[in-house]
Formats: C-alpha cells, sequence, structure tokens
C-alpha cells in the first residue's frame, strides 16, 4: 500500500499502531508537495522544516502514550486565512504579503492538540473572495482532475492539496459555498458545520455573520473526525455557541432508513447543467434504495438568496478589512506624501480587484440613505430565506442540493463576468445566510472527467444527519482521487510504501 | 432696542469606567504605563481578533442609567462606527448608534431660579482610541494601544441648558453621581471626563433653535465656562453683523481665549454605522435591573439629609464631608468606631481640609485608615494625649497612616501628669521669669497665662494644660 493512498482516519491508525512513522507519513506529503506544486500551485507556503520538526516531536508524544488521538500525526494543510504564529498568513493578497501572526487561530490549536502536523498554508481568493482561487495574488490554483480548469474557490488550495494528495486534510472556510463548492469541483468531501460552531478567534474575517471553518478530507470519516478536532466553545468568540453533540463520528453509521430526504424543485430547474442534474439525482437513488423517503417539494425565495448575500458579506466584508491600512502591518506603499495618500496608495496597491468592487460595494450599501434600502431589506431577506429553511425542516430530514451549476470552469473564464461567477453561488449562499451545515459528497463525474459533488443541508445542529447520510452514501462507491495524484508520486520517483507488520508482544 | 438672545447648550459627556481590563479584552486599563504594554491582538485590531463584552461595562453603564433616571434598552446592540485614523487600530470605533443601552433620564440641579432638570437623551458605551505621539524631530507619528479598548460611556444631555452655570452645575452633578457609583474617578484634568459642548443662540421667545456648534478640547470646567462664553458672543456678533452660524465643529484653544474650526457639516464623515457581527445583542433581564439597583449607593442628597439627621451636623459641613464618596466613607467609617460624628467631622473639616489644601491633594487622594481617625480621638478623649500633640499625630495618619497609638508610644508623646515632674517643670519657669510673677502679683492675669505656655513649650507640648494651670497658680499665690 501507498502511504499517500490512505485516508486520514486510515493513516493516524497505522501511526498509532507503529506501521507508519509521523515523519515518514510527513515526508510523504513533503514530496508529494515537491512535484505538484509546480503543475497545481495549492500551497502560498510550505515549511518543511518545522513540520519535520513537529512531525518528530509528535511521534515522540505519540511513543509516550502522550497522544492517542485518531489524527495524532497526521499532516495536514491550512487556508491562509487562518492565523498560524510563526508562520505567514496572507489571505492570498498582496496586502499581507509579510504578515506573520503572533498568535495561532483557535481552530488551529485545536488541530494542534489533537497531533496534528502542518505542512503549511494553502491558496485561495484573496481575502476569501471568489470562487475560482483565481483572484490570489501567487497565482491561481489549477484543479488536479484537468490543469485547465479551476479548483474552485475560494478554498481552491485545500480541496486541490486534498485531491492530488499534498496532505491527508486541510481546513477551509466557507461564507458563501467556500469550502463545499470548490470540493464539489476537486472531488473531496468538505463540510461547513452549523454557524458558531468551530471559533472563527484567528480567522481573518470576510462576511463575519456567515464565516466559518470547516474540514476538508478524503471521505466523510475524515470529515467528522477532523470536526470532532475543530469543534469547541470558545470563549473569545462571541458568536461561538457550547455544544454536547460534538462527538461527530458516532454517526458514521449506514443506516439511513426512514430518512426523509427534500428535493427543492427550485434548486434542480433552469440553469442546472443536465449532467449535474442526473449525478445527483442517481445518487439521491443510491439513499433511497438504502431505505431513505424522497421527496420534492418548493423551498421558494432561491432567487433572492444571491443579492442578500452580496449585500451583507460585502457590508461586513468593507469594514473588516478597513483594518488593513499599512499602518501596524502588512503591505504599506513605497512612496506617499501624509497619511492620507499613505493610506489610498497602500490600499489601492495591496488589493486585488475583486476585493476593491467588494469593498465598494459594501461601502456604498451602507452609505448613509442607502442603509435601509439595501443593508437592511438584505437582512430581512436573510430572516425570510431561514425561515423558508426551518418550514422546510419541520418536513425533512436533510435537503438535497448541488453545489454549484456546472463542473469547474476553465481558468480565465469566470473573472471577465462577476455577475455570472455571483451567480454561481445560487446553491451555497442561502445555508451561510440561514446559518445552516452543508456537506458536499463528491458522486460522479461529468462527461470530461470533472468531479461532480452532491450538497446534503440540514437544520441547524444537525450535522450527524449529513454525516450519517454521506457516509451511507460513500460506502456504495470507492473513492477515487485524480490520476494525477499518482502520476505525480511516480513521477517524482518518491513512492512511499509501507508493510504492515505484526504487532510486538511485550513479553519478547 | 438691542435684540435679546438666549444661548442653548447640549453637552456630550465622555467617561472613562473605572473597570480593571479594558471593553473587549482583558488586557489591563491602567493609566500612565510604558507605551504598547497592556495591549493584545484583539485591542490593536490584528487580524482574526474578535471582540467580547467585559459585563462590568455593562454593569456600570446600568448603574449609571438607573442613577440618572433613565429607560434601559433591555435588548441593546453594539455598532461599527468606521472611519480611517491610526489611533483606531481595526479603522472601527465599536459603539452603539441604533440601540444605546440607556435613553431619556434626566439630572436635577441647583439653579439661581431653583430647581431645574436636564434631560438625557442617551447614554451609550463604546471603546476608546489609542493615542497618537507625534515626533517632531523624527518627522514621524507614534501610535500607544494602550488606552486603545478602555471602556466609555457617553452621555449625551438634551438641548436643556441656557448658562455655563447650568452647565457645570450638570457636569458636576455628573460627576459626583458616577463618582458615588465608583463607575469612573471623573477627571477632567487626565481625561476619564470630556465634556463636548454644543451651542445654539436664539433670540429670547422664539421657539427654533438655531444652527448649533461643537466645541472640542475643554479640559476643565473654567475652560468649559470660558468657552461658552466665547462662543455666545461669537455667534450673537455673526447674527447682529448679518452673518450666519455655520454648523461645525470648533476647537477651543483656552490660553488664546478662542476656538477656530475643525472641520463643517459639509466636511462630515459618513461613518457607515452598522451592528457588529462580532457581538451578540446584549440582553438585560428585569433580575439584572433590578440587582443593580439595589446595590446602588446612597446618592449625596441622601447623605447631606441623613447627616444632618442622625449625626446632627450643620449643612456646609454634610456638604463638604459627601463632597467625595471616599471622604464620606472615611467619615462614615470612623464615625461608627468612635461612635463620635462630631469629633471626626470637626478633624476632617478643620485638620484634614488645612492638609489637603497645604499639600495642593483634593479628599480622593486621602488614603489613611478611618481606624486610627478612630483611635486618635479615643486617644485623646482618655486625656492620654493633648489636643497640641493630637494635631500632630492626625498629620502623620493623614500623611503615612500611622498606627496613634504606637506613633504617640514610640514618639513618647503621652500626656506628662506625674504632679512631681510637673511641680518641677513650673517651679523652674517661675523662677526664670521673675517680671512675669511680678506682673502677676500686680493683678495681670495674663502673666499666668505666659507662664502656662513656657511650661507646655518646655514640656514638649505634652504636660497635661489643666494641671499645669493649676500649678502654675497655685505656685504663684504661694511665691
Amino acid at each position: 500500500m501507498r502511504i499517500l493512498d490512505l485516508t486520514a482516519m486510515e493513516l493516524g491508525k497505522k501511526i498509532k499502531a507503529g506501521e507508519i512513522g509521523v515523519e515518514e507519513a510527513t515526508a510523504a506529503a513533503l514530496a508529494q508537495i515537491k512535484a505538484a506544486e509546480p503543475k497545481v500551485h495549492a500551497f502560498v507556503t510550505v515549511d518543511e522544516e518545522k513540520a519535520m520538526v513537529r512531525a518528530r516531536q509528535v511521534q515522540e508524544q505519540i511513543s509516550k502514550g502522550q497522544l492517542a488521538g485518531p489524527l495524532a500525526g497526521v499532516p495536514a494543510a491550512i487556508k491562509d486565512n487562518m492565523c498560524t504564529k510563526g508562520m505567514l498568513t496572507t489571505c492570498s493578497s498582496r496586502m499581507l504579503s509579510n504578515f506573520v501572526p503572533s498568535y495561532t487561530s483557535e481552530a488551529v490549536r485545536n488541530l494542534e492538540k489533537a497531533g496534528a502536523v502542518i505542512l503549511g498554508k494553502t491558496n485561495m481568493d484573496e481575502f476569501a473572495m471568489g470562487s475560482t482561487t483565481e483572484t490570489s495574488a501567487y497565482g491561481e490554483t489549477k484543479n488536479p482532475w484537468n490543469l485547465e480548469h479551476v479548483p474552485g474557490g475560494s478554498s481552491g488550495g485545500s480541496c486541490a492539496a486534498v485531491a492530488v494528495n499534498e496532505c491527508f486534510y486541510a481546513l477551509g472556510s466557507d461564507t458563501g459555498g467556500s469550502i463545499r463548492q470548490p470540493s464539489s469541483f476537486c472531488g473531496v468531501t468538505g463540510i461547513k458545520p452549523t454557524y458558531g460552531t468551530v471559533s472563527r478567534y484567528g480567522l481573518i474575517a470576510y462576511g463575519s455573520s456567515l464565516d466559518q471553518i470547516g474540514p476538508i478530507a478524503k471521505d466523510v470519516a475524515d470529515c467528522a473526525a477532523v470536526l470532532e478536532a475543530i469543534t469547541s466553545y470558545d470563549p473569545k468568540d462571541s458568536t461561538s455557541i457550547r455544544r454536547e453533540d460534538t462527538d461527530f463520528t458516532s454517526a458514521l453509521t449506514e443506516d439511513v432508513r426512514g430518512l426523509r430526504i427534500g428535493i427543492p424543485d427550485d434548486y434542480f430547474g433552469e440553469g442546472l447543467d443536465s449532467q449535474v442534474r442526473e449525478t445527483i439525482l442517481a445518487a439521491v437513488d443510491v439513499l433511497r434504495e438504502k431505505g431513505a423517503v424522497v421527496e420534492e417539494f418548493h423551498l421558494s425565495l432561491v432567487e433572492y438568496a444571491i443579492p442578500a448575500y452580496y449585500v451583507i458579506a460585502s457590508a461586513e466584508a468593507s469594514s473588516n478589512l478597513a483594518r488593513f491600512d499599512g499602518v501596524k502591518y502588512g503591505y504599506r506603499a513605497q512612496e506617499y506624501e501624509g497619511l492620507h495618500s499613505m493610506y489610498k496608495k497602500s490600499r489601492s496597491e495591496g488589493f486585488g480587484p475583486e476585493v476593491k468592487r467588494r469593498i465598494m460595494l459594501g461601502s456604498f450599501v451602507l452609505s448613509s440613505g442607502y442603509y435601509d434600502a439595501y443593508y437592511l431589506k438584505a437582512l430581512r431577506t436573510k430572516a425570510l430565506i431561514k425561515k423558508a429553511f426551518d418550514k422546510a425542516f419541520e418536513t425533512y430530514d436533510i435537503i438535497v442540493a448541488p453545489a454549484s451549476p456546472a463542473t469547474a470552469p476553465k481558468l480565465g473564464q469566470s473573472l471577465c463576468d462577476p455577475i455570472q461567477m455571483y451567480l454561481g453561488d445560487i446553491y451555497t449562499i442561502s445555508v451561510n445566510l440561514a446559518g445552516l451545515p452543508g456537506l458536499t459528497v463528491p458522486c460522479g463525474t461529468d462527461s470530461n472527467g470533472l468531479p461532480i459533488g452532491m450538497q446534503l443541508i440540514g437544520d441547524c445542529f444537525q450535522e450527524k444527519k449529513l454525516l450519517q447520510a454521506g457516509f451511507a452514501f460513500e460506502k456504495s462507491r470507492c473513492y477515487k482521487g485524480p490520476a494525477l495524484a499518482k502520476e505525480l508520486e511516480q513521477e517524482s520517483g518518491a513512492v512511499f510504501q509501507y508493510t504492515s507488520v505484526p504487532q510486538q508482544n511485550d513479553s519478547q | 432696542m438691542k435684540k435679546q438672545y438666549e444661548t442653548v447648550i447640549g453637552l456630550e459627556v465622555h467617561v472613562e469606567l473605572a473597570t480593571k481590563t479594558k471593553i473587549f479584552c482583558s488586557c489591563s486599563t491602567r493609566f500612565g504605563s510604558a507605551p504598547n504594554t497592556h495591549v493584545c491582538p484583539v485591542c490593536t485590531g490584528m487580524p482574526g481578533s474578535l471582540p467580547v463584552l467585559n459585563k462590568q461595562v455593562v454593569e456600570y453603564a446600568l448603574a449609571v442609567g438607573l442613577a440618572t433616571n433613565c429607560q434601559i434598552n433591555q435588548y441593546c446592540k453594539f455598532d461599527r462606527k468606521n472611519y480611517f485614523y491610526p489611533d483606531n487600530p481595526q479603522n472601527y470605533q465599536i459603539s452603539q448608534l441604533y440601540l444605546p443601552i440607556c435613553h431619556d433620564g434626566f439630572v436635577e440641579i441647583e439653579t439661581e431660579a431653583g430647581k431645574k432638570k436636564i434631560g438625557i437623551h442617551e447614554i451609550h458605551m463604546e471603546e476608546d482610541a489609542g493615542k497618537l505621539v507625534h515626533d517632531e524631530w523624527g518627522d514621524c507619528s507614534l501610535v500607544d494601544y494602550n488606552r486603545s479598548g478602555v471602556p466609555l460611556i457617553e452621555i449625551v444631555s438634551e438641548p436643556d441648558m441656557r448658562n455655563a452655570q447650568e452647565v457645570i452645575a450638570y457636569l458636576e452633578k455628573l460627576r459626583m453621581t458616577i463618582q458615588y457609583l465608583g463607575a469612573s474617578d471623573c477627571k477632567l484634568q487626565e481625561g476619564s471626563m470630556r465634556a463636548d459642548v454644543n451651542l445654539s443662540v436664539r433670540e429670547a421667545g422664539t421657539k427654533n433653535f438655531g444652527t448649533r456648534t461643537e466645541m472640542k478640547n475643554l479640559n476643565s470646567f473654567k475652560a468649559i465656562a470660558r468657552a461658552i462664553e466665547g462662543e455666545r458672543e461669537r455667534q450673537i456678533e455673526l447674527l447682529e453683523s448679518g452673518g450666519q452660524v455655520i454648523q461645525e465643529t470648533r476647537r477651543w484653544d483656552d490660553g488664546k481665549g478662542m476656538s477656530r474650526a475643525m472641520r463643517s457639516k459639509e466636511d462630515a464623515q459618513d461613518y457607515r454605522y452598522f451592528p457588529d457581527p462580532d457581538l451578540v445583542p446584549v440582553r438585560i433581564d428585569d433580575e439584572w435591573i433590578e440587582r443593580i439597583r439595589r446595590a446602588q449607593p446612597e446618592m449625596r442628597e441622601e447623605k447631606i439629609a441623613r447627616y444632618q439627621e442622625q449625626f446632627e451636623l450643620p449643612l456646609y459641613d454634610a456638604q463638604i464631608l459627601t463632597e467625595s464618596k471616599h471622604l464620606a466613607d472615611i467619615f462614615e467609617e470612623a464615625a461608627s468606631i468612635s461612635q463620635k460624628p462630631k469629633e471626626v467631622s470637626n478633624w476632617l473639616m478643620v485638620e484634614g481640609m488645612r492638609l489637603l489644601k497645604e499639600s495642593e491633594m483634593d479628599a480622593q487622594q486621602l488614603s489613611f485608615s478611618p481606624c486610627h481617625l478612630a483611635a486618635l480621638i479615643k486617644l485623646v478623649d482618655d486625656n492620654i494625649i493633648n489636643r497640641t500633640v493630637a494635631k500632630t499625630v492626625f498629620e502623620a495618619i493623614v500623611r503615612s497612616d500611622v498606627d496613634p497609638e504606637k506613633f504617640v508610644e514610640e514618639k513618647g508623646l503621652k500626656v506628662v501628669n506625674d504632679a512631681d515632674a510637673l511641680e518641677k517643670a513650673v517651679t523652674e519657669i517661675i523662677a526664670a521669669n521673675p517680671q512675669s510673677v511680678q506682673d502677676y502679683k500686680n493683678g495681670k492675669e495674663k502673666a499666668a497665662g505666659f507662664l502656662v505656655g513656657q511650661t507646655m513649650k518646655a514640656m514638649k507640648g505634652k504636660a497635661d494644660p489643666g494641671m499645669v494651670n493649676e500649678f502654675v497658680r497655685k505656685l504663684l499665690n504661694e511665691a
């Protein structure tokens, strides 16, 4: 068996059993990164030295029995919008090209407590604004399934890295679909938990009321394990929720008998690629065969989600990004005259066009005279959308939806028409507006061999139902990553194999 | 006939709350530390940091709101006020616009015409900004974020004041109330209380308000009074000369006794206020309000009345003793231990005030233990020390909080009432002052007093004055 083919949970078990060393697994991932990066460019920062030092420490702790969790020793990657003490954190922006945080975000700290080995920071759309990872100031990430296509976004780096075996799992963040859509495009599994489940402390904010951190992994079991590790009540985050039911791995049973699944007709009508529709409906049939009760229904208000989302997210972003001014940290223009010129030039040069567009949009909708007409109206729309979901969840346990109207577009296609790009978020943003959990599970590929994901949406705090259904579906198929992952491993000559060794007997 | 003008004044008062930690993080609020030593990712606006509300801020704001007869918004929120300035690390200030914690209250002030109610429009909670230090030699500006995130309340009055006296009375009333609540020390000079004055003038008798200006940089009550006079005159002159008052913010220069325009309404920024999504709404239930209400201390007016009634103190004394809650606390504790309120009051009113004046301190800075004052009173009562010595002991208590019994013992200040010693001392003094003896014999009563004084002096004030007097008369008559 090859180390890189293992899931995070499988690797964790083998590390625990002494079959694979943490350093060995870390070296395998780093070798794959070296081979894949020139083609895929999933990372902004890779810190080999730190990763290897950390791997040795973790191995020691595991050997001494001080670390025993399912993820102990498993190498991971972090989206570059989560603060990591002593490690560059850029948000893929020129603005933070020199920013090394003085503290580590709570979610990453939780992972470290669970024994994660952090390999580096993954590429993203600048400040998480975009759906393709093309707005990164450090160059776009490419889809490992087809290098001419985008990986989706904004967590495109994390999803591509998992798909191409550069890490065993990764953290992403999701403000309007940024975990679920690129997971779909890259054929990996990703979950955005209920708002308030994972602490946002240390996550560089885009839209504070919508942002959530979540795992991206090879399968549902890994997602459950990582989610369990990063979930915590954090007094440093006022929006953090104290939850009891965070033993997500306990939901990994195949039983979906009696599970009520709703198919919103407004998500499967006009605008949805027919191959995507058919593939997802076929996946729903698998669940039906396993005993789930499937029904079509009308969700309503779907067309209002996009305007409401772009008003709210941009408004919050315009304020959240005000702190990037060249005064305290980050990019400062070389030449300026006086304070205002320093602000203007630093921000003009430090931010890319998509970020500027959203800051301007957000500033506009909050301006006096427009606040009521745009921002307040958007908040009311948000409340109505939540109501529509509440009503649906009176009848259904789970709602099934696409994660995107089509499979991954070609590089360079999306940014020339931002409105079209925004419309592509239609199936994911309502979930953020309503604070709901959403899981993307790969369910097939289109005729071009590009992955298609099925999105499962649950009521607040019902992640377990999503994981259960996702797990049941996943059991009916075999995880298959992109061919590129294996090709690169072969090309680089760094094929990390392992052989099972019999457990040593204490009496020997 | 010359037109009569009426001045209309409203105040915005910022008060720094006396919490130990900042409003949204656990950094210390201590004043005067080395720059950027009380800072963390939150109060320096580091990416990814999040605010968490300090509950004590809400408690203080509630206490001030209840003491000023306000309505409480039991569901209140924080909003972001967006503007760029380097002392504001996030480039937005977390404040309250849409749902401030308190609204529609009033305080009562004394005016020449009697009692008057000054309306309070609202009280809201917000964070303070850092401090910019302009380095003129280095051609750069530095920023100290120690003050960034220190909690403030802003108390916005209605335009109910008509002259500087009313403004000062209102500010004194607010200061006293807030000090009594322990919510702030309210020092204008140190900036823990800051007042901006909104002023307009209108022809007497008219209903509509004139155009107002806002005056900033007022660092003392005197400056406030001068600024009000100055601005009133400036506006009237403008109107009289056919001009118009422009709505603007002006900066008072107390040294020059004049103000200059900082920015006009046209330059006013659009702060793009919106609810801060990083903070959850504050829900204040009835029980919380009741708890704060029950914990409200006795206010000054109540104390003044009680002191007059319970302790039979004159109104003037009761007023002085209650001018600071700290002094009133010292008085009450010492009075309760000694059971001699009048004695305690006398010490504080006469010697206490003299010492404060001498050392240019205010009552707030008194730091001695009230039990020591009570012990001093007992020493005098028991005739262990005399009054002259007692003054020295009192000064030592005020300056360094000494235990009077120990102090008297160590310094050997006890009254000498040993008859032999006293008789010997008086004999010596009489022998040394034959002229005075002669004067006494010639009927000059004063001479006896002089000899008593000389004896006391020779005994370094420690002699029992009654006994000395007796011996002097006895020995003079025998001489």
